[in-house]
């Protein structure tokens, strides 16, 4: 018995699921002209820019880099010319940063030659007696070659930005030398050779792919994978519930690369040492569930591996809430999962490990949902930066008045109005929604967010103390156990914009300590 | 580009999450509650004639224009959200059914004016304004407030009756038979509150949609019971007579001047029954229900204060983490 069934959870509301692209299969959208990619996509430090206006970049190169300990890579998702170095607003700090804006280079066979030149010198490193390349495709020599992980290795230490040869690098760090895409059939091989790659090598592959949580949160997820020693980490919990509306993201990754998947969280939960894994996935996707279970099943797995389905309730994929319904330890307050020996990861998380461990290939694009009140919503694998006017641009965005661009999930997303706007590693969807202005009413103390409220606080006082400036009573009240889910706000009859004050409340408190 | 001309012509909103609301707006639930309301106020009619008609007409009429004039006066949003409606039938269904038009409306408005508008308007007043309005009318017009007339008996003539907790009430016939009639509502007393069985139901109404904490109603009405026994009366009666089944239902229950937690909840409404059983046992007055709940009206910020619910993962080694922090410095 692999799925677990559970119940509880008493906080939290029903939200009409509105999952539209539910049976939409992911397409691949189109690589854009012109990406704008921001340097910090993450929680952490800003990178900084490796490259300058007019340089040449590859798909997969990396482009920024940081020496802080809290940091993920930045590399560039297409091929072409760096035209300039931008600043832009990261919506989730509010604050300044650098972005590089590449444009698609015309001439695809000038940089190929470049490339080319320098996979040969990295390969004369790395080999004392490197096998010479028949054609001008460098991946058929990687293939060739028998010790592909000492190989990938010295290729990783030499240079981090050209590793990655889109489509046909499976050999890289397994041996594998099937190109195919469809892993369905030699999965086991995977985990066979997953097996033998060092833990050590794994984190270094992950955190030189720049890969962060794909959850939202974009935690550099190097670092969730080397928990401090003090704690010992029991469990792994993989996040596949997607509890806000609309969202389908990563219900169409775990039925359509369900291998991928789970070859993913086997990584994750070798080097987290762990053989308690939980899929944790809400019960209105039944399908991913039976589609997991059977994966589990044919690799063999299902002693370790388990699926937990779970009440579809909001905000039941929030971290905290998560761990509390499945294990019912509580996160303390102020403190990281890693304190009741538990990491969180998200589905994508764990599809964007496979590419970088099994292929190579560092995070470059993501599934995103483009839904709302749209003729046909999809689900589309973007290369990362590519502008919200792209994309708008490919679906029938509705005329009317009114209307919001939603970066994000309809409950905690923000809205934004630049259409020069890039995808980000943290952006899963993007909602197109007729919104009416609600004017705000008194608030009639009807406590109807504290019933909701998953922390156990009272959103209400704190929009009393954010307009009345008093930001320190709101420490009073917890304010820093929000985790912003929105649902006070949801439930409020006087449409009180409850989270915009929290946000508020807490972004004067940051400030001024 | 329809969109990019949007956006050229300030049409897209920006807002903060959530993008999408419930949509069940303070209007809508005070609506509803007013709907509810209606059973007591078509009892009123049936028991009491349509005198009681004018009384919760004039009093909810009043309220509306009043609290419509001074928004204007304020020069704050008028929003027609039902709440002054509530006010003024709550109002009228607390008097007695003889009272002069004039002293309702002069009740209604200083519910109004005073004791909501005064405060900032809905939200901000501390006190219940149908109560306090029920309280000033009884201090400024002691003998028409306390006149008390049988059910049914629309002569003019007719003669006055003492409110079943008053000392002088006399049964008349079995116990059986004074349940029945308080449960009923045959049985002289304000014009909303004689008939337990209308409150009730309105009041389960309230609960099964979720719009009043079960809490308050229970505990109240259990807090009173407990005591009238403790006190060696009767429990049956102490419950049914007089404005309790109202006041615990519609009135405790307001969400402006109750608690926001349920632990605060309980304890407001405990407070309430608490002092409802000392004003009933040791006052000069008969009915001790609209001062309790005013009384614990007042007690309401404090509660708020001081009983926060803990929040998920809260550590009791807070207190300690700060001296060790000082220690450092």
């Amino acid at each position: 018995m692999t799925v677990i069934r559970k119940k509880g959870f008493t906080n939290g509301i029903r939200l009409d699921e509105n999952k539209k692209s539910a049976y939409s299969p992911i397409q691949i959208f189109k690589i854009p002209s012109r990406v704008i990619i921001p340097l910090q996509q993450h929680i952490g430090a800003e990178c900084e820019p490796l490259v300058k206006k007019g340089d040449f970049v590859l798909e997969g190169q990396l482009i920024g880099d940081s020496s802080e300990a809290i940091s993920a890579r930045i590399h560039s998702s297409i091929n072409g010319v760096v035209s300039g170095i931008l600043k832009i607003v990261n919506p989730s700090t509010s604050t300044i940063i650098n972005a590089v804006e590449i444009r698609a280079h015309e001439n695809p066979e000038t940089h190929l030659h470049n490339r080319t030149n320098k996979t040969e010198e990295i390969r004369e490193k790395a080999s004392p007696a490197p096998p010479k390349a028949t054609d001008n495709i460098p991946s058929a020599a990687d293939a060739a070659i028998d010790d592909t992980i000492t190989f990938a290795d010295d290729i990783l230490k030499a240079s981090d930005d050209i590793h990655y040869d889109r489509g046909d690098t499976l050999s890289f760090n397994t041996g594998i030398t099937k190109t195919t895409d469809d892993i369905t059939s030699y999965t086991d091989d995977i985990l066979a050779a997953v097996d033998k790659i060092p833990v050590i090598r794994l984190l270094e592959i992950i955190k030189n792919s720049g890969i962060v949580g794909l959850g939202g949160a974009a935690f550099p997820t190097h670092i969730k994978l080397s928990p401090p020693a003090k704690n010992k980490i029991d469990t792994l919990i993989i996040n596949g519930c997607e509890c806000e509306p609309y969202i389908t993201s990563d219900h169409r990754l775990m039925l359509e690369y369900g291998h991928e998947v789970i070859c993913g969280i086997y990584i994750i939960s070798r080097i987290l040492k762990t053989g308690n894994v939980f899929i944790a996935i809400e019960d209105n996707k039944e399908d991913a569930i039976i589609n997991l279970e059977n994966i589990i099943y044919s690799l063999g797995l299902e002693k370790s591996f388990k699926i937990v389905s779970l009440q579809s309730k909001y905000p039941m994929g929030a971290e905290k809430v998560l761990i509390y319904n499945i294990l019912r330890r509580k996160v303390p307050a102020g403190s990281l999962p890693f304190d009741v020996g538990v990491v969180v990861n998200n589905v994508g998380t764990s599809r964007a490990v496979y590419d970088a461990v099994i292929k190579g290939k560092p995070l470059i694009e993501r599934v995103i949902t483009v839904t709302g009140d749209i003729e046909s919503p999809v689900n589309l694998m973007v290369r990362i930066g590519t502008l919200l006017g792209d994309i708008i641009e490919s679906i029938h965005a509705p005329k009317d008045k009114s209307l919001k661009l939603i970066f994000g999930g309809p409950m905690t997303g923000f809205s934004i109005n630049n259409m020069d706007f890039p995808v980000t590693k943290a952006i899963n969807c993007i909602l197109v929604k007729h919104v009416s202005k609600q004017a705000e009413n008194n608030c009639i103390r009807c406590s109807r967010c504290v019933s909701v409220c998953p922390m156990n606080l009272m959103p209400l006082m704190y929009a009393s103390f954010v307009k009345n400036n008093k930001y320190d009573a709101c420490r009073e009240y917890y304010i820093e156990s929000c985790i912003e889910c929105g649902s006070c706000a949801y439930v409020c009859p006087a449409s009180i914009p409850l989270l915009g004050y929290i946000k508020t409340g807490k972004s004067v408190l940051a400030r001024n300590n | 580009m329809e969109t990019r001309e949007l956006i050229k012509s300030g049409e897209i909103l920006i807002s903060h999450p959530p993008h999408i609301w419930k949509g069940f707006s303070t209007a809508k639930i005070m609506y509803i509650v007013l709907a509810i309301l209606l059973l007591p106020a078509g009892a009123a009619v049936y028991f009491f004639g349509l005198h009681a008609l004018w009384v919760m007409l004039s009093s909810t009429a009043t309220a509306i224009l009043v609290e419509f004039i001074i928004r204007k006066l304020r020069k704050k949003r008028f929003v027609m959200d039902g709440s002054a409606a509530i006010t003024g039938l709550l109002l009228a269904l607390t008097l007695p059914p003889r009272i002069p038009i004039w002293m309702v409306i002069v009740g209604s408005v200083f519910s109004i004016a005073i004791v909501k508008e005064a405060f900032g308007g809905l939200g901000y007043n501390i006190f219940n304004p149908a109560l306090a309005g029920r309280a000033f009318l009884a201090i400024c017009f002691p003998v028409r407030m306390t006149e008390w007339y049988l059910p049914g008996n629309f002569a003019v003539d007719a003669m006055t009756s003492a409110t079943p907790l008053s000392e002088s009430y006399m049964y008349e016939g079995t116990k059986a038979a004074v349940y029945k009639d308080l449960f009923f509502g045959n049985i002289a007393g304000s014009i909303g509150e004689t008939s337990a069985m209308i409150i009730i139901i309105g009041g389960l109404i309230l609960i099964s949609l979720r719009l009043i904490d079960w809490r308050i109603p229970v505990i109240y009405i259990g807090t009173v019971a407990a005591g009238a026994l403790i006190f060696g009366q009767d429990a049956v009666f102490q419950i049914f007579a007089g404005g309790l089944m109202l006041g615990a239902f519609f009135m405790a229950t307001d969400y402006v001047t109750s608690p926001v937690t349920p632990l605060g909840r309980s304890i407001f409404a405990f407070g309430a029954g608490v002092i409802t059983l000392l004003i009933r046992n040791y006052s000069a007055m008969p009915e001790g229900v609209c001062f309790a709940i005013l009384i614990m009206n007042a007690f309401t910020p404090l509660i708020d204060k001081y009983i926060k619910p803990k929040p998920f993962g809260y550590l009791r080694k807070r207190a300690k983490l700060k001296i060790k922090d000082q220690v450092k410095v």
